[in-house]
């Protein structure tokens, strides 16, 4: 009886251990923070039914975003045509579906790659300091001079007109803003006293960067990357205007846009559609960016 | 050299002739210059001295913890045991940092990550140092959490830093620092930023913490009061040099360095009124440009021309006390102690 008493506490005790260590992860954290913040879920799943829309929607539609229907010309919104068709007759709902896979392709996979590269670089040239700092950010000053139309001209010269271009031009010049707020953030980062509190308890370096450095960093990074996903989306727009970005009858919502743009007196409803897949994609990021940035900053929680 | 250890092997940590250098544009910066000292197991070695004065940076240096550049360790070895921390491989420094040598820091406010939990923070060292089990270090990190006096340990673990306070940041700093139960804490400066009340159960923690571990404690400080009350042995550092070494009592009851009785008459005390407070005339050296001599002496009011010329060394005057000062060491001055300092100690000792 005694030594059930006695083990019972001890047995809950465990048991409470137990649990904090499953929940002790700041990722998993983040997003039980991430779950209760009902306006970032919502763009969350607004971003994704878009997403599924543009790559399985054209699979079950009817019609197709290259079928021209001369007689038919340019007609508002009716129910054979839910969005309305442009000058060329073609059914813009299935173009819009047809533009967001290049549109949310482009943003969200050069923003990726622009985040990677620009931590990855940042962190290091901002961790280790000194010459290896120097030379790292001459290189992003020497890019950033580099008039980025003439590089895009280079590279149609150089490799033709192909489709991978586009992500590499964008890359090229996408990482170096975030490399330099990578840095910033780890150069201040780095005198921190709870930086030398990590080092003096005897954590590798490996270990201070990717525990305690960038999670720190985060906000600003994933603030910049909400900012950047636009920013790729419209310069994909100019690049298939210069002819390196989707060749008709191929398009993407910057470049429906941008035909829109041209008739909007006419035929508003070009314009107005397209800019609303935009926008709509855009007030998600943002809203989810928020979330994000706000559910990573434990000070941020309300409860 | 002797260096005020009854017997060196037991000597916990020995640093001799330490130098750590700052290159800076504006030239060279000796903020710590030819320093010499130990410390034994279970000790609680006091290092006094102004802002800018090398004593945090020489504790730093022990760890490498400086930036490098423009930091330097130009010379020296820190011994512990065998192990030469200045000269051993970063993987080996890592190693004994958090786990044999521990530290806490000036500023609990800012010294611990705002995005971890507490108990995150807290196990850490202990993680990383590798000892037990995912649950077993849960549940010693708990433990250590209710020896330095928190109050619900358990649930206190999932806590983020922003909602503890100062001082309850400052005992988990120290229960972070000795979960491992470190052969010796440096502290710098670790109650500067809390207020006095908080001070006092800051420095009454530590003691106990110390007590029950046997670690030997270095405890970097400008307030020569916590000092008395508070360490076993005492280095007096200024300009990056010491000039004065000795047990805490021969300290305060017979000072041999004209620094040290000027800083122990810059005491207030609480009983002399009406008096103006003494305040050593003139600044601390500008240690960027070479010192030769004492560095003491163009504030000292016993300097000759010898102490501006001849270089200084740390020597014993008396048994277990040494004393950089030239006048001293030949005999040609004694000091007597302030005459409230040594009252302010006897009054601290009858408290302990």
């Amino acid at each position: 009886m005694i030594s059930a008493a006695e083990t019972l506490p001890a047995k809950l005790e465990e048991a409470r251990a137990l649990n904090a260590e499953r929940g002790t992860s700041l990722w998993r954290d983040a997003w039980h923070r991430l779950a209760k913040n009902k306006m970032a879920v919502a763009a969350a799943v607004l971003l994704i039914l878009l997403t599924i829309a543009s790559f399985a929607g054209p699979l079950v539609l009817s019609q197709s975003y290259e079928t021209q229907d001369l007689r038919l010309g340019a007609v508002p919104p009716s129910a054979g045509h839910w969005l309305g068709t442009d000058t060329l007759g073609r059914d813009l709902f299935t173009r819009i579906l047809y533009g967001g896979r290049v549109s949310l392709a482009v943003g969200l996979c050069a923003t990726a790659v622009a985040l990677t590269i620009g931590v990855f670089y940042g962190t290091i040239s901002g961790f280790v300091g000194g010459n290896v700092d120097v030379v790292l950010m001459r290189i992003v000053d020497i890019i950033f001079a580099l008039p980025f139309t003439v590089f895009v001209i280079l590279l149609m010269v150089f490799f033709g007109r192909k489709f991978v271009l586009l992500f590499v031009a964008i890359g090229a010049v996408q990482w170096l803003t975030m490399a330099r707020i990578v840095r910033g953030q780890v150069m201040s980062l780095r005198r921190m006293e709870f930086i030398e509190a990590a080092e003096a308890l005897g954590l590798s370096k490996l270990r201070i960067i990717f525990r305690h450095m960038i999670p720190n960093a985060l906000g600003p990074i994933i603030v910049y990357a909400t900012l950047t996903v636009p920013g790729v989306m419209l310069l994909e727009a100019f690049l298939s205007f210069l002819g390196l970005g989707v060749q008709p009858p191929m398009s993407s919502w910057g470049v429906l846009i941008k035909e829109g743009a041209d008739s909007m007196e006419e035929f508003p409803w070009l314009l107005i559609y397209p800019g609303l897949a935009l926008a709509i994609t855009l007030f998600s990021l943002n809203f989810l960016g928020d979330g994000l940035r706000d559910a990573l900053d434990p000070r941020a929680a309300k409860d | 050299m002797d260096d005020g250890c009854a017997r060196a092997e037991d000597a916990l940590l020995r640093v001799e002739n330490l130098r750590t250098y700052f290159h800076t544009r504006a030239g060279i910066v000796r903020a710590v210059d030819d320093v010499s000292f130990s410390i034994a197991r279970g000790e609680t070695l006091g290092i006094v001295g102004e802002s800018g004065s090398g004593k945090s940076v020489a504790c730093y240096s022990l760890l490498r913890l400086l930036p490098q550049p423009p930091g330097r360790i130009e010379s020296g070895r820190a011994l512990l045991g065998d192990e030469d921390l200045l000269h051993c491989s970063e993987r080996e420094l890592r190693q004994v940092r958090g786990n044999r040598i521990a530290m806490i820091f000036q500023d609990p406010m800012t010294s611990l990550n705002p995005y971890l939990k507490i108990g995150d923070q807290l196990i850490e060292p202990l993680l990383i140092h590798a000892r037990g089990s995912r649950r077993e270090v849960h549940m010693r990190g708990v433990a250590a959490l209710r020896e330095v006096g928190i109050h619900n340990p358990e649930g206190r673990m999932r806590s983020y830093p922003h909602e503890f306070s100062g001082g309850m940041r400052q005992r988990v700093m120290i229960a972070m620092a000795l979960i491992t139960k470190p052969e010796l804490l440096i502290a710098d400066e670790p109650t500067t930023a809390l207020d006095v009340t908080v001070q006092a159960e800051i420095l009454e923690l530590i003691r106990k913490m110390q007590h029950e571990l046997g670690t030997a404690v270095i405890f970097i400080t400008h307030d020569v009061g916590i000092v008395s009350a508070f360490c076993d042995r005492v280095l007096v550092m200024y300009a990056g040099r010491i000039l004065e070494a000795a047990a805490t009592f021969q300290l305060f009851s017979e000072p041999k360095h004209p620094y040290t009785q000027a800083l122990q008459r810059a005491i207030p005390a609480l009983h002399e009124k009406g008096e103006e407070l003494y305040t050593i005339p003139g600044a601390p050296p500008d240690v960027a440009k070479p010192i030769i001599g004492c560095p003491f002496a163009p504030r000292c009011e016993f300097a000759l021309e010898k102490c501006r010329t001849s270089a200084i060394t740390l020597q014993e005057v008396a048994p277990g006390h040494q004393s950089a000062c030239l006048r001293v060491q030949l005999r040609e001055i004694d000091l007597a102690p302030a005459a409230h300092a040594s009252e302010r100690f006897a009054e601290k000792v009858k408290m302990d």
